[in-house]
């Protein structure tokens, strides 16, 4: 236990001294990437690793709430109310697409939320007059909260470990809280769930909602970062990343999407600088974990460690228990 | 007023009628035995009793309460458990979490997204207590995947008495175990006080039939037989019914 | 008037294109109980490969029916490597297949634009059927006319394969209950692998035929893969009549939509697929759930 401690401290003093040791705007911009998508990735995980529903079609509530966030600041709404109006607007599509996608379970459920990312992904090419299409939105400055300036790479980035910090934190509290063991139950064994007096169609709801609201949060740090939004964001493609996060770290872990996001952002941006193909890349990254590390690189990780160091101690123990005998 | 009422009771998909005017009438503290051969319809009368198969007709009523049209997942809420041929535990979970979360299920808390789960102890006691009742209170903090079938058996009906059940549907808790193991559910089962009533579904004729006070034979969804003990093992339908079994 | 007329030839050929494409996914996706997100890829590089030949690009410049063959048989033979070599090694874990599959559609994509460049390819409409067809005011391309003729000819062999023949008995067998299937002694892991090759086989051939109308350019993986989901919603998974109805719909609804709602099409063409996927999940001529 204090090993972890020591260990969760040792990372929470460098990602406040980040822009310290690591400097130039660029890798601390990085920094900030990893960050708001570790989040997002988070808020998969809440359905894939604990709720056990996969989507295909997150990418489109981030984009629903980054295109919010940039077409209320297009309409003259000022910081504050914009990015409330556009959770709202978030947490609202969620509702309607969890509505729709739990419908189903399993197979039929990452159709629907295939289709939904779809039609999420046309209109926002096709629907001119709302989303600009191809052309997209684009945001002009960040908020000031508390007067605060955020157009620097450093005080961006601490504004969003703030976020990340609490975000993480609330994730922590759900997983360890009698409903994220419910929704845990629900991953399992539905049918035992339901026949133990739960009801298993709201719980995976709340896990929903959940998880939008923090994809979301990501979608409006997004959108502030990069101070444009375009229907790329919400593509097939960017769904698959997102659970490539999930699944490539580990999900049903709090580490894992955090680990994954990461490695999807440094490799997308250290790499794009040398290789023009990301996308071989990513599909080759996704086609040999899913193969040879199902559950993760964090999970599979600890099982490499743990087995390595089994067969280490149990070799040590044969050589040691052949020194000790007496010779026949 | 019987425990468990059952009147008319019918389903059927498309032209297979798998249950046909089940009557069943279960006395408070009785010990009820439902056998009859594969394929009877003996584990689709459970799930038509829980709710988990909606009935074409026929009534259930649960002390005196008709709960017919009362989703499966209200009804342990009313006093009803079951357990399962296969058991269907969380395997990713140590034995005293699969107790709480059937504690949980009849509790208000589980909506609760802020409390950490494994530091309420009104959960976790009473967990204890029940893992106790089937003498598996050392092994509590045990990964599920690494116990026994016979251990896992007994979790389960350990979860089913921590919901505190009026009527307990065991089907076939002895199926897949060894002697010794069938011998500890065997014992755990009579511990049973008598507040609960126990329907079972069971196939192996020797544990069960020390277990019956009333026996109801079903064959082809349809009751065949029915009485106590004596009547009807004695009875020649019921030859019938198992002969080439 | 001849607009409508037009639009209408042009939606059935549309669909005959579709009705290819999708008749592959559906036996694929009643089968294994996997909506195969390699599908588009395997439609453009069947189109690729067609059009290298065609074109002449390595040098050989074939016959367009030719290529057509050269290429379907090479996608075939991929499709039967993906299947066995990757999709095999997850045995019943259909969500672990399904990421397989997206996983290889991102390196397909990004394949074709590395060896073929961003440019579109442009295929010539082959010999003899570059001429156009007279009904009084309206002008039909022939090569349309011969495209719904293909895939009629394709629907009714593939109605004859699966209705009359031993193999399509033992997929249907598959479809319907692959346990059932194992227990009779149908090896249902083989079959798993065929319908795997004839569905690339199809899907590559709309690719290279429908060359001369779409022409080849990167992206088209990621225009028809969604519509042969529509079209295997709509029509319910593991049905050829389903494929076949569901096609021509998608093709009326897809380029009328372009038409009349440039705006809304895409909605317009994946809301009846939600509403399906929603209210009836086995579509309309469909035997399960996916």
């Amino acid at each position: 236990m204090t090993r972890r401690h020591i260990a969760l401290a040792a990372a929470f003093a460098a990602l406040i001294t980040l822009p310290y040791w690591l400097s130039g705007a660029y890798y601390i911009n990085v920094s900030s990437q990893v960050l708001f998508y570790a989040i997002f990735a988070l808020g998969l995980n809440v359905l894939v690793g604990y709720g056990g529903l996969v989507s295909l079609g997150h990418a489109s509530l981030f984009g629903i709430t980054a295109y919010a966030t940039g077409y209320l600041l297009q309409n003259g709404w000022s910081h504050t109310p914009a990015i409330l109006g556009a959770l709202v607007i978030g947490l609202a599509a969620t509702a309607l697409f969890a509505a729709l996608a739990l419908r189903a379970t399993g197979i039929g459920f990452i159709m629907i939320t295939l289709a939904l990312g779809q039609i999420v992904w046309g209109l926002a090419y096709r629907w001119i007059s709302l989303t600009g299409g191809d052309n997209g939105i684009s945001l002009h400055g960040r908020p000031s909260p508390f007067g605060f300036e955020l157009g620097s790479a450093p005080a961006f980035y601490y504004v969003t470990l703030v976020i990340f910090v609490v975000a993480v934190t609330a994730v922590a509290i759900f997983v360890q809280s009698p409903l994220g063991a419910a929704v845990k139950g629900t991953r399992d064994q539905p049918r035992r769930m339901n026949a133990l007096g739960y009801h298993v169609w709201a719980i995976r709801f709340w896990a929903c909602l959940l998880s939008g609201l923090l994809t979301s949060i990501a979608g409006i740090l997004f959108v502030y970062y990069n101070q444009f939004i375009s229907p790329q964001t919400t593509a097939l493609t960017a769904s698959a990343e997102v659970l490539l996060m999930v699944i490539a770290g580990g999900p049903a872990t709090l580490l894992g999407p955090i680990v994954g996001a990461a490695l999807v952002v440094v490799v997308k941006n250290i790499v794009s600088g040398y290789i023009e193909r990301w996308n071989f890349l990513l599909g080759a990254i996704f086609v040999a974990i899913v193969i040879l590390m199902p559950e993760g690189l964090v999970p599979g990780t600890v099982r490499l460690w743990r087995g390595g160091l089994r067969a280490f101690r149990r070799r040590r123990g044969i050589i040691i228990a052949q020194s000790a005998e007496p010779k026949a | 007023m019987s425990a468990l009422a059952v009147k008319g009771l019918c389903k059927a998909f498309g032209g297979l009628h798998v249950t046909t005017d089940v009557n069943l009438d279960v006395e408070p503290g009785e010990r009820r035995l439902i056998i009859g051969p594969n394929g009877a319809g003996k584990t689709t009368l459970f799930n038509l009793i829980t709710g988990e198969l909606t009935p074409d007709s026929g009534s259930i009523h649960l002390l005196g309460q008709d709960v017919t049209n009362t989703p499966s997942r209200r009804r342990p809420h009313l006093g009803m458990a079951r357990t399962y041929q296969i058991i269907t535990l969380f395997t990713r979970d140590t034995i005293v979490r699969n107790v709480t979360l059937a504690l949980l299920g009849l509790s208000q808390a589980r909506w609760n997204p802020l409390t950490v789960l494994d530091r309420q102890p009104e959960f976790i006691d009473r967990a204890h207590d029940a893992l106790t009742k089937v003498g598996l209170r050392n092994i509590a903090d045990r990964p599920l995947s690494q116990t026994s079938y016979g251990e896992r058996r007994r979790v389960e009906i350990a979860m089913a008495l921590a919901q505190e059940p009026k009527v307990l549907l065991l089907d076939e808790p002895y199926a897949g175990l060894s002697i010794d193991e069938r011998r500890d559910v065997q014992e755990t089962i009579r511990a049973i006080p008598r507040d609960v009533t126990i329907v079972m579904i069971e196939h192996n004729m020797d544990v069960a039939l020390s277990f019956a006070e009333r026996i109801t034979l079903l064959h082809f969804g349809k009751i065949v037989v029915e009485g106590s003990r004596s009547e009807v093992v004695n009875d020649p339908r019921t030859k019938e019914v198992y002969l080439g079994h | 008037m001849t607009f409508w007329l037009v639009l209408t030839v042009n939606s059935i050929t549309f669909g005959g294109l579709l009705f290819l494409l999708s008749a592959g996914f559906s036996l694929i996706f009643g089968l294994m109980r996997i909506p195969n997100l390699t599908h588009g890829s395997l439609f453009m590089l069947g189109a690729y490969f067609g059009a290298t030949l065609v074109v002449g690009m390595l040098g050989l410049q074939l016959n367009f029916w030719l290529a057509a063959i050269l290429a379907t048989v090479a996608v075939a033979f991929l499709g039967a490597l993906i299947e066995r070599l990757l999709l095999r090694r997850l045995p019943g874990d259909a969500l672990a297949q399904v990421l397989v599959t997206l996983g290889l559609s991102f390196i397909a994509a990004d394949f074709c634009l590395m060896v073929w460049g961003g440019d579109p390819i442009n295929v010539e409409t082959p010999a003899g059927l570059g001429g156009f067809l007279r009904a009084g005011p309206a002008v039909f391309p022939l090569y349309r006319i011969a495209i719904i003729f293909i895939a009629a000819i394709f629907a009714v062999g593939l109605w004859v394969l699966l209705d009359r023949t031993r193999l399509g008995a033992m997929i249907r067998a598959g479809v319907d209950d692959p346990d059932m299937a194992r227990v009779v002694g149908i090896r249902v892991s083989q079959l798993f692998t065929i319908v795997f090759a004839l569905g690339a086989a199809l899907a590559a051939f709309a690719g290279i035929i429908g060359g001369p109308i779409l022409s080849v350019y990167p992206g088209i993986d990621q225009d028809m893969l969604p519509l042969a989901l529509v079209v295997v919603i709509l029509g319910g998974t593991g049905s050829l009549l389903g494929s076949f109805v569901g096609s021509i719909i998608v093709g009326f609804i897809y380029n009328f939509g372009q038409a009349l709602l440039p705006e809304l099409a895409y909605f317009v063409l994946f809301l009846p697929m939600l509403l399906v996927l929603v209210f009836r999940p086995q579509g309309l001529f469909g035997r399960h759930v996916p």
